[in-house]
């Protein structure tokens, strides 16, 4: 938040050196000192962050590039081996496959389904936590506790909640008259179903994380703009939104990440003995996609072309993503 | 905050000295890092390279992983009893699905396998395919000691063995009869025998069974139906050069007989949530019932059984006899422990533990000693009206003359032909269903 005013006057190092000036031999020691000192200043802040660029390098960059590497070949199913280089075949055959396609479509659609209603619950959490409650950390430690549970636990519990048949909600909507939803047939209705299992893992998550950053809003900013006769909803959306920008920039951008990676949820809520995101491919996201082909199917070059696509779709959509999340909270911001 | 980044380096020269130090240890540790990550990766990470053979001893295990329910507990602890120096531990995953990915990614590692392997018999022709990872497990002593179907399935053309066949799946038919005289259809099993031999007298019994009771099903599910019918065809995916040819008019017989009768199943995926609980709600009058499944429609349907259940088993299959499942056991090259794990995999399929195994869980064994065993023969199962079990699978084992090509493909091929039923049990044209399915079978190759 600094201006070019706060800049200081001159800095220690360049100012001349006090009147009268020591000895030669100590002036070149003090020299030598500060050179060093130099150094020291500008490799220390390296040096302290290295260890994570180091891991990053190891378990992170290194399978990205070989991923990369690998897609440019065949693959030997039987013998677990890599075969000839293909060039850009793996890519051809992920591009044109009609299932990847397929993938694609559900994992943006649940993507919605899912991160959309996911952070504005989680804003509206989160300013309904930063008000004077009465056992506020049972509230809030409450918000948290989907997330302790295993996404695998989770979904066996979703799983008897939308069975075609025998699960719980078909059950009560037959009660009141209403036709059963065919939540592993109906491709909307399989999306709103695994949207619903991500939501109620992650909103608290995210509201707890926009909460730290409500929080760490100036209290006095709310008493001037109560003094300006501002109301709570005014406040919030002049004041705290404003505010939280940046924390809401990395929600949104932690969530599209983590959103279009969405795998557990569609894999374990398939019930076929194949489990490839219903027989239709109705669910398949594209990371399941990416698994059936590597892992069941033992295509490791046709995995990694298709693992390489995601990721630059990834990548393209958090910059879009980035863009319009600082222009939409800037807007806000104004109104 | 500028300050920090622009501020002059102050102090005294010891956070120079600490920097250097700082650094040393950096690159030390950097090179560490480097050289234990390379270190791991040129690991044995050839799955076909034998890895050095040590002395079980101390606290080490030979590790055996199953999936499903082998029955095998009491018979380790029996094992571990006389066994002091050569302790077996037992890791048991649900689902074979599950357990095929994680085997496929740890063949692909070449390592983290266990020393004894279970493997699903759909999968053997995938091992035959690749024997360098595998041990060969041929022994004089073992010749003629398995059902000639099994151990074909798991020997190469030059007579190496791959795995030590656990069980075998000969299928009869089980049924409700209480449900059965809901409908006003004979209830004893020589005569529901007599009723459903071929697979015509079996849809159209089906059909009169839904007139009269509409809120059951005849069978469990399109897809077991279709993997029954798949079991008498001797080429259903592969040619015997194993070249993939599914286009064939055999197996677009069974899927159009199936496509066309879904309404007589319940519709549910097999082991699907669904397909659990139509069990309990006597949702399901007639199961294709290889031994093995009687455990799974126990468990399913409650024991003790509810009041009115009457499950009981026929000694018919329609269409002949047939083959379900049965699983083996095999050594992967990247056992440090072969010899000893050869051993106990030998002792476990021996005939004595296969029937005990009979008693405890149903799988039916497939040795030629266990099947002619008089104890197997007098078996009764109490939970099926006491239906003389023994006999009626060593009648059903006998009746199997046609065992399905398996090609390396097989398993893969048998998930997609699953899939493409189950679209049509969810209300997919058959026809598109199909192409669907002759397309997911291209991708495969």
């Amino acid at each position: 938040m600094s201006t070019a005013q706060d800049l200081p006057a001159g800095d220690a190092v360049t100012t001349a050196p006090p009147a009268g000036g020591p000895p030669d031999r100590d002036r070149a020691r003090l020299l030598r000192r500060q050179r060093r000192s130099r150094w020291d200043l500008k490799l220390s802040p390296y040096l302290y962050i290295s260890p994570f660029f180091i891991l990053f390098a190891i378990v992170g960059l290194y399978p990205l590039l070989y991923t990369g590497y690998l897609s440019f070949f065949q693959w030997n199913r039987n013998q677990y081996s890599r075969g000839e280089f293909i060039g850009l075949d793996n890519f051809t055959f992920v591009l044109t496959d009609p299932v990847f396609q397929k993938s694609l479509v559900n994992t943006f659609s649940i993507f919605l389904l899912s991160s959309v209603p996911q952070i504005v619950i989680a804003v509206a959490v989160a300013a309904l936590l930063d008000t004077r409650l009465r056992g506020r950390t049972f509230w809030r430690m409450s918000v948290l506790l989907p997330f302790v549970v295993a996404p695998a636990a989770a979904v066996l519990i979703f799983g008897s909640f939308f069975a075609d048949q025998s699960g719980l909600i078909n059950q009560v909507l037959t009660h009141l008259g209403l036709d059963p939803i065919r939540w592993h047939v109906d491709r909307f209705w399989s999306h709103f179903a695994i949207a619903g299992m991500v939501n109620w893992r992650w909103t608290g998550y995210n509201a707890l994380i926009v909460l730290a950053a409500m929080q760490a809003v100036p209290r006095d900013l709310y008493e001037a703009a109560a003094l300006d006769g501002a109301g709570r909803i005014r406040q919030f959306f002049a004041v705290t939104l404003p505010m939280i920008r940046p924390t809401i920039v990395f929600v949104v951008i932690t969530s599209t990440i983590g959103g279009l990676q969405i795998f557990t949820e569609p894999r374990l809520f398939d019930n076929t003995p194949n489990r490839e995101g219903g027989p239709d491919h109705q669910y398949m996201t594209s990371t399941l996609y990416i698994y059936v082909k590597g892992i069941e199917d033992q295509f490791y070059g046709r995995a990694s072309a298709a693992a390489f696509l995601l990721f630059l779709i990834i990548i393209a959509i958090v910059l879009l993503n980035f863009g319009l999340t600082r222009l939409a909270t800037r807007k806000a911001g104004r109104a | 905050m500028r300050n920090t980044f622009s501020g002059p380096p102050h102090r005294s020269a010891s956070p120079v000295r600490r920097s250097r130090l700082t650094k040393a240890l950096a690159t030390a540790a950097t090179a560490t890092l480097v050289l234990g990550a390379t270190a791991a990766c040129g690991g044995n990470s050839d799955p076909t390279k034998s890895a050095e053979q040590k002395k079980l001893g101390g606290s080490d295990k030979l590790t055996l992983t199953t999936f499903g329910e082998f029955g095998y507990d009491s018979l380790i602890e029996e094992w571990n009893a006389a066994h002091p120096d050569i302790q077996v531990e037992q890791t048991k995953v649900s689902k074979w699905d599950d357990w095929k990915n994680e085997l496929n990614t740890n063949l692909q590692a070449g390592s983290g396998l266990p020393d004894v392997v279970a493997l699903e018999g759909d999968f053997m022709p995938a091992v035959v395919a690749n024997p360098d990872a595998w041990v060969d497990l041929s022994s004089p002593d073992l010749d003629g000691r398995w059902l000639e179907f099994k151990s074909d399935a798991a020997t190469t053309s030059d007579g190496r063995l791959f795995g030590y066949a656990t069980d075998a799946g000969p299928e009869a038919i089980c049924y409700r009869a209480d449900l059965f005289a809901r409908a006003g259809l004979p209830t004893d099993r020589a005569e529901v025998a007599a009723l459903i031999g071929t697979w015509d007298d079996y849809f159209a019994t089906g059909k009169q069974f839904k007139a009269e009771v509409a809120d059951a099903a005849w069978y469990d599910a399109s897809g077991s139906i279709a993997q029954a019918m798949l079991n008498q065809v001797e080429f259903p995916f592969e040619k015997a050069d194993n070249t993939v040819a599914v286009d064939n008019d055999e197996l677009r017989a069974i899927y159009d007989t199936v496509a066309a009768h879904v309404d007589l199943g319940t519709k549910a995926p097999q082991w699907s949530d669904d397909w659990t609980a139509a069990f309990s709600k006597d949702g399901i009058a007639t199961v294709p019932c290889p031994g093995w499944m009687r455990a799974n429609i126990r468990s399913n349907t409650g024991e003790p059984a509810p009041d009115g259940v009457i499950w009981d088993i026929a000694d018919v299959f329609p269409g002949g006899g047939g083959n379900w499942g049965g699983s083996y056991l095999s050594v992967p090259k990247s056992s440090a422990h072969q010899a000893e794990a050869k051993e106990f995999a030998a002792w476990i399929t021996a005939p004595e533990q296969q029937l005990k195994v009979f008693a405890e869980t149903g799988n039916f064994p497939s040795q030629v000693a266990a099947l002619e065993d008089p104890e197997l023969l007098a078996a009764t199962d109490a939970y099926f009206n006491d239906a003389p079990a023994g006999e009626i699978f060593s009648n059903r084992a006998a009746a199997i003359t046609v065992q399905p090509h398996h090609g390396p493909l097989y398993s893969d091929i048998l998930g997609k032909f699953q899939d493409a039923i189950n679209r049509v049990d969810q209300g997919k044209d058959p026809d598109d269903s199909w192409k669907t399915f002759l397309s997911d079978v291209d991708a495969l190759q």
